[in-house]
């Protein structure tokens, strides 16, 4: 009776896992499953929840009023350097389209918050409280304010797991912000670390630079600010130089991210293209 | 004890353990946060083996794999091996004084680990540091409270 119940039990989980590993037919099923397990993590998220309610709800007037006149001092700041950056996006795309070169500016993105639980110690791996309700698909990228957070791994009805850039199984094209140098990034396994393991011992590179996407890969959209160079050191014996950077978002504060809708197809570059942007052009006059 | 009473508390106790698994740990506690719902599946497949076995403990790994982003049917895979094995032995372990209990779960989530270990290697992750090895020795170490615990829950319930 035992003996023939874990065999079935056996059968099942092996199907079970080679169906999952090969394809993404079971995404249903465990879509079905992840409402079950929905509220246990809405429990563990609740001492948070309650500690963050109270938390603002007892601010004092004082504290709200200096930190509302601090947000809209920010707010202008940061205006006046979007103004900018529309004039230099127009331009940019112009520049491009002379060279050539397609290229795309402007994402569509979503706002989603923390769940505060540890899935399982060995990998980072993150929960945010939107999933496939609100279109979040696998592959996309997430941001914080600061830089590149990871990016989604699977979407789930209410809940989306995400993968940390620091995450021992994670790797990001990345290039150097001051000469364009590319690489690649991989994840320690440490929340404020990134290796830089195939760069060469005379690699234009040194403390300081910042490493921003490359675009290369086609899931992280171009230009983004992931992680600062903090230590470069020549092995001369061993082909590789050894590199460590830190993360520019705060991977272990963030309560919110953004989700990102990049357009990883690059714009097709026709005739009409070209005439849309000197039209643009033409508008700035 | 009535025939609900105990269905009750078996869901009852792998919920808290469920959210215990994934609770947010500061690092170090995080790394020896043990695998709970093994634990307390192990505390009821000796118990209750006519009732709670095989099959239940595949179940509840189903659910497992959902909550922590696992392939589906790999901690259902290895629940219900541990369970077997569990419910197969349960007649002489169930005498054995606590102590000596420990060290049967220290196998059991041994057993547990090496399954997990082949598994994820299967998928290509890459290498598990030595931090993944500790929630087997905190595991063996909770069992006390958690079989004095869950008997407590039991006898009342």
């Amino acid at each position: 009776m035992l003996n023939t119940r874990l065999l079935v039990v056996l059968i099942l989980s092996v199907t079970l896992l080679v169906t999952d590993y090969k394809t993404d037919k079971l995404q249903p099923l465990r879509s079905a499953l992840a409402y079950v397990v929905y509220p246990v993590q809405l429990l563990v998220n609740l001492p948070e929840d309650i500690y963050r309610f109270f938390n603002t709800s007892m601010m004092s007037y004082r504290k709200l009023k200096t930190e509302n006149e601090s947000l809209k001092r920010q707010q202008l700041i940061n205006d006046v350097k979007l103004l900018k950056l529309a004039a230099l996006e127009k331009e940019n795309i112009r520049l491009r389209a002379l060279l050539e070169n397609s290229f795309k500016i402007g994402e569509q993105v979503l706002i989603a918050e923390l769940l505060s639980v540890k899935l399982i110690p060995y990998e980072h791996l993150i929960i945010v409280n939107k999933g496939s309700r609100f279109g979040v698909h696998a592959k996309q990228p997430v941001l914080d304010a600061h830089g590149v957070v990871g990016q989604v791994i699977r979407a789930l009805p209410n809940e989306s797991e995400i993968m940390l850039i620091t995450d021992p199984d994670h790797a990001i094209p990345v290039q150097v912000n001051r000469n364009g140098l590319r690489t690649i990034a991989i994840g320690s396994g440490r929340m404020n670390r990134l290796n830089l393991p195939f760069l060469p011992n005379n690699a234009d590179i040194q403390p300081g630079d910042l490493l921003v996407t490359s675009g290369l890969g086609g899931v992280f959209p171009q230009g983004y600010p992931v992680a600062f160079v903090d230590k470069f050191s020549a092995q001369p014996n061993k082909p590789f130089a050894l590199i460590h950077a830190t993360p520019t978002a705060k991977l272990d504060k963030i309560r919110e991210v953004l989700i990102v809708w990049s357009h990883s197809t690059p714009v097709a570059l026709t005739d009409e293209k070209p005439a849309e942007h000197e039209q643009d052009g033409n508008d700035d006059k | 004890m009535t025939n609900n009473a105990v269905p009750l508390s078996y869901i009852f106790t792998l919920i808290l353990a469920m959210a215990a698994r994934i609770a947010p740990l500061p690092p170090v506690l995080a790394d020896i946060n043990p695998d709970w719902v093994l634990l307390v599946l192990i505390y009821w497949s000796l118990a209750t083996p006519e009732r709670t076995g095989v099959f239940s403990a595949w179940i509840i790994g189903l659910l497992v794999d959902v909550l922590t982003g696992r392939l589906l049917g790999q901690n259902a895979l290895i629940y219900a091996i541990v369970c077997y094995v569990v419910v197969r032995l349960h007649k002489r372990i169930r005498h054995y004084p606590i102590p000596q209990q420990s060290i049967f779960v220290f196998f059991c989530l041994l057993l547990a680990y090496l399954l997990t270990y082949w598994l994820e290697t299967l998928q290509g992750k890459s290498a598990l540091s030595l931090h993944f090895w500790w929630p087997v020795f905190s595991g063996a170490l909770f069992w006390p409270v958690v079989f004095i615990l869950l008997r407590s829950i039991r006898i009342r319930g």
